[in-house]
């Protein structure tokens, strides 16, 4: 337990080293610029400047604020993500999953819904227009942006019968104790138990699963209060939203949060739908890339690679985070809206009644 | 049993700081901290499911909304003085009979012996039994309580909804 909240930490501190260079860098290659260049070899010094700045930067508290919820409000925004990584396996093997408790992926949904108390707090308590309406929002879209990333989550609970993450990472692999047919379908005879790979990933599993990642993945943008649905923090419209107050290392635990929550979602994706810690290549014939490519659960070997893939996943959905927000423009309110309640969810009830057919024909 | 008396009295704590609190905006957030409190409580009694439920319904949506609407009153016209003595009559007659009732009814409750260790199953509370509990023996009364909250619902988005010839704002 120990050791997965050790891990968990430094990852989370780590990644938002690596998210913010590698967003400038990124969103500087796609609008043709250079990005940071000045501070060490290719500007990668350029976020340790910035921490030593954030760091010695004064903790301002406007003077109408409401103090104590101003100060509290950051803390909570953190911890209320945190808490999340809690119920989720880094590896196979125990001890890199913090808890194994029952309703791990429902517990995560529960704990990370916290986050927008937090931002009601840092958004009233600022006593500022801008942060409030930004609080709002943020408030408006997360609430909202819940049901379709809830059910999509649902249809992946009920394809794997469980909700612990640990049990539904290793259902997607060769260590999987069940039979994996080919696309699900047990008619169809094909047995891929043995070949592992992306053959026995969950989006492999269920052919329509791929409609509901996009789902799951547009309602996790929207959940992290990233572009196209950054509303809540238009620059231009409300100079930082709900954060425009704060400064120091406490606006550097708002932006350490929003950072851990790209992680937690991209991770959560890679777990539910892209094979949790399980090699990506398959076994062909006596070429036994999947055996190779990963090691026996609870053994070193096999810890090391379930990390390796499931941070190599995960980024790459962080990278996919990126290229959407340096993409597209920002929707506005009633788009917002509409694709929540009127495109999103309609079709994720869908596809709730979809796996539930699904189910049945792989049994 | 110490950990159940340190949550109890930060329960208790907290819900008294509820009605305590001056500002409405403490006041619900202490309602949240005591909701946070509560699913404490289900885990101590091996109901984690309950725990995320509560969690996830009443911190996490109710009491949002709660907050939400508060914050957008105008909260120095409806400060505390504005209430008569009269109403604040009425409410500790009202709070004082409740509180006798609950006292009375839960006087001569027989709380047994506890926990049969033995015999006792410690998948109770997890989700598979409930699911097998309410999707069979309690089907009925749950599927009731779908069309009531799908009524609720209608009914919400049939007020908000923009007739005819209105504008929006």
């Amino acid at each position: 337990m120990f050791v997965a909240l050790l891990i968990c930490l430094s990852l989370v501190l780590a990644n938002v080293v690596i998210g913010v260079y590698t967003e400038r860098k990124v969103s500087a290659f796609m609008q043709d610029r250079l990005g940071p260049m000045v501070v060490g070899k290719y500007g990668s010094l350029q976020l340790i400047a910035d921490l030593v700045k954030l760091l010695l930067k004064e903790d301002i508290v406007p003077k109408l604020a409401d103090k104590w919820l101003f100060l509290a409000a950051p803390c909570m925004i953190f911890v209320a993500i945190f808490a999340g990584f809690a119920v989720i396996p880094l590896g196979p093997g125990e001890y890199l999953q913090g808890s194994q408790a029952q309703i791990g992926v429902f517990y995560l949904l529960a704990i990370v819904s916290i986050d927008i108390i937090g931002v009601l707090m840092a958004g009233w308590s600022s006593n500022n227009k801008y942060s409030l309406l930004g609080a709002m929002r943020s408030v408006a879209q997360i609430v909202s942006y819940e049901i379709p990333l809830g059910l999509s989550v649902l249809c992946v609970v009920m394809v794997s019968q469980t909700l612990n993450l640990q049990e539904i990472s290793t259902q997607q692999g060769i260590f999987s104790g069940h039979d994996n047919y080919l696309f699900g379908l047990k008619s169809l005879g094909i047995d891929v138990t043995q070949v592992g790979g992306f053959l026995t990933w969950n989006i492999f599993r269920v052919p329509f699963f791929l409609g509901v990642f996009i789902i799951f993945f547009i309602a996790s943008l929207a959940e992290c209060n990233r572009a196209p649905f950054d509303l809540p923090e238009a620059e231009s419209e409300l100079v930082g939203g709900f954060h425009t107050e704060y400064s120091g290392m406490r606006w550097a635990l708002i932006f350490l949060s929003e950072y851990g929550m790209m992680l937690l979602v991209s991770v959560l994706g890679v777990i539910l739908f892209l094979g949790g810690w399980n090699s990506p290549f398959p076994n062909i014939g006596s070429v036994k890339l999947a055996n190779w490519t990963s090691g026996e659960p609870g053994s070193w070997s096999g810890a090391i690679w379930g990390f390796v893939w499931l941070l190599a996943k995960a980024y790459m959905l962080i990278f996919v985070q990126m290229w959407v927000r340096w993409t597209f423009p920002r929707l506005r309110v009633d788009q917002l809206m509409y694709l929540t309640w009127k495109v999103l969810t309609p079709f994720s009830i869908l596809a709730v009644f979809l796996s539930a057919i699904w189910r049945m024909l792989m049994i | 049993m110490q950990f159940w008396y340190f949550l109890t009295a930060l329960t208790l704590i907290s819900a008294l700081m509820v009605v305590l609190s001056k500002n409405p905006i403490h006041s619900v957030l202490y309602l949240v901290f005591t909701f946070f409190c509560i699913s404490g409580h289900y885990v101590l009694l091996n109901a984690q499911f309950l725990m995320a439920v509560n969690i996830i319904v009443y911190a996490g949506a109710i009491m949002v909304l709660f907050l939400f609407v508060i914050m957008m009153l105008d909260l120095r016209r409806n400060s505390p003085d504005s209430k008569t003595n009269l109403t604040k009559l009425a409410g500790a007659v009202v709070g004082g009979t409740v509180l006798v009732i609950f006292i009375a009814a839960t006087r001569k409750i027989n709380l047994g012996t506890g926990a049969d260790n033995a015999f006792y199953n410690s998948q109770t509370g997890m989700v598979e039994n409930l699911g097998q509990i309410l999707y069979r023996n309690y089907l009925l009364p749950f599927e009731l309580v779908s069309i009531l909250f799908f009524v609720a619902m209608v009914g919400a988005v049939m007020l908000g909804k923009r007739e005819a010839g209105e504008r929006n704002f």
